[in-house]
């Protein structure tokens, strides 16, 4: 049997199949401004025995595909258990809001925060600000990478920060030394999110800021925790939802 | 049945209005009261209708900005939008306001309030230590009987201040034995339906009236428990919701709860079963009203064992499956306590607990459902 997982995100679609408890295929696309019509193309001449969706667009996937969804808490539980099967601690960034599971040894979820007030914190962030710079996202955490210190950017909420990094800029600031204390702005609210709900053992780091060497790095140092990336961290939902798919999703035909 | 009930409570909520103008018309006085720490035993020993005051929504708030910071609790920004838009009809008809200290936004709100109305504000004390704090509190309930018996001209006397603990303790235990309907699993009621009952029959001027529909509305529930009829499954998850008040136009935690298939059965906050209350009838009638409602497990209180007792007990009686702790934005007693609520909840009850903190808008109803259905796919 194949079972298909999508993850429909406000930035980006992640689509997987697993085939005898394998990754057989993904399929990545940008979001955009049509995640219905976005997705319906990711799929498209797909071959899979059931499906099931997760994320924000789950809803109006559910409702076009007469699937069955989860939310992305618990595929990002089940992806990060896939993973690394030991792990008790999982934090997600993604494009749209930040958030730390915890489980318990058999891979339950007990408890979990979201910040999803708005864009602080989030990939979002980290990619206007990119913009703001004049760097490209891809390669955001390799400027913060080289820079010589630490600068400190007090401003969490993307306008404001976007205002701050303006007047440093002009006070003369080193573009990398910006990028990187916009970095740690991000790296200081995950910190403190994760020592409140799970403050102890390994962490398995999911989403597309999971890419972002600098803040994997740092990430480590700050906690003193080992940090666990699933390659490629940005499919750790998808791969969730379709393993609960393949464990108890409902049949597609 | 259910849906006639639900239909002859509107059309008596809408003649109710009638039944308060007709007694202001023969020159009796109305008092509106905010908060359940005041006693409305007096209100009604004087001949005066107690009237609860409109702030469960979320239009006047608009007009409150323009005087209030943003960054306040929306119950706070809503009650003074209501009042300074004219737009509570039960603000309206009131001759006075009592309100109390409960928290700093609101002593400090009503102070802006009495340019509008007069206001009589009781000072609460902030601890339920009787030995330091029973005789102040008496004692400011006494100052209130002088206000109230000033304004009507009538004398409450023993035997007035008696029958009106009496009348309304029956009316408590009414709302006590309607809230304990949803005990029942399935419950026949939705969490929707009893906020809409407890909500529309808290503004009856005639309190018997008000009792009697109380009463008719348990004896149909009884009927649909004995013959099956609910909307939920025997393993619907049941959720008790504690913390802030809530009612029609600030209910959209339990709409989405019950959205996402879950049942919210027991209300433990000021607007359910903190109302359900009895004053000791044996006592002398200031000193019981004094202690009863100065028990009120109210988060301002500190510390506020109470409402762990309460939340312990209610937890084992409703058969709860899931804790959701409500805090409006900016209510920081609430917010602080809900560190001790998860803990108890989580350590204690081995039960799934989420805290939400939000406003009475619509902007934030999509993140709130992901936080929702990831909390009922824990139980």
């Amino acid at each position: 049997m194949i079972s298909a997982g999508i993850d429909i995100g406000s930035r980006s679609i992640e689509c997987v199949t697993i085939k005898n408890g394998d990754i057989s295929e993904i399929r990545k696309a940008d979001t955009g401004f049509d995640p219905i019509g976005q997705a319906k193309q990711l799929i498209n001449g797909l071959k899979f025995d059931r499906i099931l969706a997760t994320g924000y667009g789950r809803n109006l996937f559910e409702i076009e595909h007469n699937t069955a969804t989860i939310t992305e808490i618990k595929a990002h539980a089940r992806g990060a258990v896939h993973f690394f099967p030991k792990v008790l601690s999982v934090l997600d960034i993604g494009g749209q809001d930040s958030k730390v599971i915890k489980l318990n040894d058999s891979g339950k979820v007990i408890q979990f925060e979201m910040n999803d007030r708005c864009a602080a914190g989030t990939g979002k962030f980290l990619e206007i600000m990119a913009k703001t710079l004049g760097f490209s996202i891809d390669t955001f955490g390799n400027e913060a990478m080289i820079a010589k210190k630490d600068l400190s950017i007090s401003s969490m909420c993307t306008v404001f920060a976007e205002s701050e990094v303006t007047s440093l800029v002009a006070k003369g600031e080193n573009p990398n030394e910006i990028a990187r204390g916009l970095h740690l702005a991000v790296l200081k609210r995950a910190v403190s999110m994760l020592n409140r709900v799970c403050p102890k053992g390994p962490v398995v780091f999911t989403g597309g800021v999971a890419n972002n060497p600098f803040i994997v790095e740092r990430l480590a140092q700050m906690t003193q925790r080992e940090i666990l990336v699933p390659q490629p961290p940005e499919i750790n939902g998808a791969v969730g939802a379709a393993l609960i798919a393949m464990e108890n999703g409902k049949q597609i035909k | 049945m259910k849906q006639q009930l639900l239909k002859k409570l509107q059309q008596n909520a809408e003649l109710n209005i009638n039944d308060i103008e007709e007694h202001k018309r023969k020159g009796n006085h109305a008092i509106g009261f905010y908060c359940l720490y005041a006693p409305t035993e007096l209100a009604v020993a004087a001949g005066a209708i107690p009237l609860p005051l409109c702030g469960t929504r979320h239009d006047p708030i608009e007009v409150a900005e323009e005087t209030l910071p943003r960054n306040l609790c929306p119950l706070i920004k809503s009650s003074y939008g209501f009042a300074v838009s004219d737009t509570c009809p039960f603000f309206r008809f009131s001759d006075i306001i009592v309100a109390d200290t409960t928290c700093d936004g609101k002593k400090k709100m009503f102070e802006l309030m009495s340019d509008i109305k007069p206001v009589h504000v009781l000072q609460l004390p902030q601890q339920q230590n009787f030995d330091l704090f029973l005789e102040p509190w008496k004692n400011e309930i006494l100052n209130l009987k002088t206000v109230i018996e000033d304004m009507t001209g009538n004398q409450i006397t023993r035997e007035k201040i008696t029958s009106a603990i009496e009348l309304l303790n029956r009316e408590r235990k009414a709302k006590k034995r309607l809230m304990d309907i949803t005990k029942a699993t399935p419950s026949p009621l939705t969490g929707m339906e009893l906020v809409e009952i407890l909500f529309k029959t808290g503004f009856f001027a005639d309190k018997q009236k008000g009792i009697d529909l109380i009463d008719e509305i348990i004896d149909v529930c009884n009927t649909l428990i004995k013959n099956g009829d609910t909307p939920y499954k025997i393993d619907t998850p049941r959720i008790l919701l504690t913390g802030v008040p809530i009612g029609l136009g600030s209910d959209k935690v339990v709409k989405i709860i019950e959205e996402s298939g879950a049942n919210v059965v027991a209300f433990e906050n000021c607007s359910g079963y903190k109302q359900t209350f009895q004053i000791d009838e044996t006592k002398e009638p200031f000193l019981a009203l004094a202690e009863q409602y100065l028990s009120i497990p109210c988060s301002v209180m500190s510390p506020n064992q109470g409402r762990i007792d309460l939340l312990d007990e209610m937890i084992s009686q409703f058969s709860i499956d899931g804790v959701v702790d409500l805090t409006w934005q900016a209510c920081h007693t609430y917010n602080i306590e809900a560190v001790q609520v998860q803990k108890f909840v989580n350590d204690n009850c081995k039960l799934p607990y989420l805290h939400i903190e939000t406003d009475y808008s619509e902007s934030d109803t999509e993140q709130l459902r992901v936080r929702i259905e990831a909390f009922l796919e824990m139980i």
